[in-house]
């Protein structure tokens, strides 16, 4: 959509110069102004934009953290309670960045929410999917890291417990466990590595996000109907009318995120956290961070051993394929239609699976035991066998309700039954 | 969207039925002389002058939750992280911070000859702590080191449980399982175990105590020990409140900071926000979407 011809017209003399030398403003131009989005996106179609926002605000912040931040074991604790105490606005800072995590990882499920409900992953977006997972796993791994710098008690065991992970695996589990801690336990060259990749990190979420865009602005934008753009009246420019409706979600978005670090800064974090780590305490109940609960749960529902895989290495096989079979989901979805607002089936089965991830991530809030563990395995089950079994299945026998010719038709009729005068519905875009 | 709150609504449905399920199993778990879920009681909830969006320190609190620390506390208890210096957010002059600081003495050094050597506190000390280190403090505590009270207040909390902790965010703005649970246990010696609950030697019954049935310190503060110099009641009730508001501070000087930034914040993104709907709206005013 966006290959091809350019409306970019340099009316200035510097804009000509420029233009013939390196095309930049041209490809800003066509990107962020003239681009033609479909006209019907509702407001779940602005988390994109958010994350963006999210990605610069965390790199902006931690910047600055680190220029008062000291990797090293004896100072780390302190050396953050110094910024929270004695750096200018410091408090604000490490608030924003902390609250920040939280909420770009809100923002991240949302957008996978919507991507998943309005079928976003179907050809011939595999890619664009796909670069998003990718982004999803380094912000998982980021924000793991991050959580380590601090080093309080929940960092330390947390570090202890996911790089255990590794020796699950046979052979090699070992040597990577090792690797990743620089020696045998979390320590000093643990915290040295983790504060170097967790600066490194969101530097290469920002290039997958280049690549991320891109694949979008090839594709273009799916829409709630799920139905590919195919005239001019389909579309709006994305300047004014998506910059703006974009601008106003985000503003919302702002308010609660201001909300959280002005009145509730320590709301989604662990006390534990404010206790400095010590290597011979272990806390009551290690739990990670709330956005990372459900997979949490999902290893812990491993309690038995399935043939040669013992309980652990299934656990974490298990935690592990929960994202891996993102990768696949736009095979797996057989459908002939891409949104949920035509699947009636399918989109039942939507709302169990968000009820299941937010009950899974209860769930690995609470200790591995009793009825938590049978309701884990319940839901890890049923988890997967939404993607294996739902997806395949319901395309192939799911009737679909009928699909409006175009955009512009689904939007005219949502209008006339809405009972307001279709008018002048069929809009001219107002494409610079 | 209609559609998407009406699944919303299904999904939180179905989620809070789950929850209850769990929530149930939970408590019927319980075993009154053999418990296994600590705190055995959930601390009372107490209004606290820095509660809720516009809350504010009480400076008269903080000088008198200081005196508690300085007179019973801070004979076990470090608070390694404050500067004598932020004092002064307590109402007290230059003046009486500095003659407050001379009152302990820091090590310090080495000197020109190479010695460590001992002097006064100045402002820009640290609160020094009671044993040399942590082997020390345990020593002499029963195998105990008292942990230290910088950062205590946000350090403890017991856990809401579901529905409060949802509740927590919308209504009420609930930061205060700190100070509550301080407030909670050092009122809470008196009470006697259930029958059949069997204390370790050494330990004191607290039903309040966040990791087990009983610790190892003893009730540390009782009816008129400390002596108040503006007419507060001289009770444990008293004590247990303004220390517990002291080590808030403590553990966030800037909360007062932040309440205010934060309200002007809200004020222009409401303002902004509400500017960005109406200039969307006349943007959009001619398409049908």
């Amino acid at each position: 959509m966006s290959g091809g011809h350019s409306s970019y017209t340099p009316n200035t003399g510097i804009e000509k110069w420029v233009d013939a030398r390196l095309p930049l403003p041209r490809l800003i131009y066509d990107s962020f102004v003239a681009y033609p989005v479909p006209r019907n996106l509702n407001y779940a179609y602005a988390f994109g934009g958010i994350l963006a926002i999210m990605l610069v605000s965390q790199i902006i912040t931690g910047v600055v953290l680190a220029m008062h931040y000291a990797a090293d074991t004896g100072l780390a604790f302190n050396s953050v309670e110094k910024i929270m105490r004695d750096v200018n606005s410091g408090w604000l800072l490490r608030y924003l960045h902390s609250n920040g995590a939280s909420m770009f990882f809100l923002a991240v499920w949302v957008h996978i929410f919507r991507g998943l409900y309005y079928g976003s992953y179907k050809a011939p977006r595999e890619l664009l999917w796909i670069l998003g997972v990718i982004i999803l796993l380094l912000m998982m791994a980021t924000a793991f890291m991050g959580y380590v710098l601090p080093w309080g008690q929940m960092s330390f065991w947390g570090a202890t417990v996911i790089t255990g992970f590794f020796t699950a695996f046979p052979i090699i589990g070992d040597p990577i466990q090792q690797l990743l801690l620089g020696g045998f336990a979390v320590d000093n060259p643990t915290l040295n590595r983790f504060f170097s990749l967790h600066y490194l990190l969101p530097f290469m979420i920002a290039g997958v996000v280049i690549l991320h865009v891109w694949a979008l602005h090839v594709t273009g934008q799916t829409n709630p109907t799920g139905i590919e753009v195919k005239s001019k009246t389909d579309t709006v420019a994305f300047t004014p009318y998506a910059t703006i409706k974009d601008a106003f979600a985000l503003s919302l978005f702002l308010i609660l995120f201001a909300y959280f670090v002005f009145y509730m800064p320590n709301y989604m974090g662990h006390p534990d956290n404010y206790i400095p780590a010590d290597s011979l305490k272990t806390p009551a109940h290690i739990v990670p961070e709330w956005y990372f609960l459900p997979f949490y749960a999902m290893l812990r529902a491993i309690t038995f051993n399935i043939g040669p895989i013992n309980s652990k290495l299934g656990g974490v096989l298990t935690m592990f394929g929960s994202i891996a079979i993102l990768f696949i989901v736009p095979w797996l979805d057989t459908s002939k239609v891409r949104s949920a607002v035509y699947r009636p089936w399918y989109k039942l089965f939507f709302w169990i699976f968000v009820a299941n991830a937010i009950m899974l991530g209860w769930l690995g809030s609470r200790p591995a035991e009793g009825i938590y563990t049978i309701l884990s395995q319940l839901g890890t089950a049923f988890y997967f066998g939404f993607f294996i079994i739902i997806m395949p299945l319901l395309g192939l026998i799911e009737t679909p309700r009928r699909i409006p010719n175009s955009i512009t038709e689904a939007v005219l009729a949502k209008t006339k039954s809405g009972g307001q005068p279709a008018g002048v519905a069929a809009a001219p875009e107002t494409k610079g | 969207m209609k559609k998407i709150l009406l699944g919303l609504a299904a999904a939180g449905l179905g989620t809070m039925l789950a929850f209850g399920g769990g929530a149930f199993a939970e408590e019927a778990a319980h075993n009154a002389a053999e418990p296994t879920h600590f705190p055995i009681k959930h601390p009372e909830q107490m209004k606290w002058s820095f509660a809720g969006p516009f809350g504010t320190y009480d400076k008269q609190q903080l000088q008198r939750g200081l005196k508690i620390y300085k007179e019973v506390c801070s004979a076990c208890h470090s608070m390694k992280l404050v500067a004598f210096r932020s004092l002064s957010e307590l109402g007290y002059s230059e003046a009486q911070v500095k003659a407050f600081a001379a009152e302990y003495e820091v090590k310090d050094g080495p000197n020109a000859e190479g010695e460590m050597f001992t002097r006064k506190a100045i402002p820009a000390d640290h609160f020094p702590a009671p044993f040399a280190n942590e082997q020390a403090a345990a020593a002499a505590n029963n195998g105990a080191a008292p942990p230290d009270f910088s950062l205590i207040a946000k350090a403890r909390a017991v856990e809401r449980g579901f529905p409060q902790f949802l509740i927590d965010i919308f209504w009420g703005q609930y930061q205060e399982g700190g100070p509550d649970y301080i407030h909670a246990l050092l009122t809470g010696f008196g009470e006697t175990p259930p029958e059949g609950m069997k204390i370790p030697e050494g330990t004191h019954y607290n039903p309040y105590f966040i990791a087990a049935k009983s610790l190892a310190m003893a009730q540390p503060l009782q009816d008129g020990q400390v002596t108040y110099d503006d007419g507060s009641p001289q009770t444990l009730a008293q004590y247990s409140k303004d220390v517990s508001a002291f080590l808030m501070w403590a553990a966030e000087p800037h909360l007062e900071d932040r309440k205010k930034t934060g309200f002007r914040v809200m004020i222009f993104l409401v303002l902004f926000a509400g500017l960005l709907y109406v200039a969307k709206r006349r943007i959009w005013a001619d398409i049908e979407h």
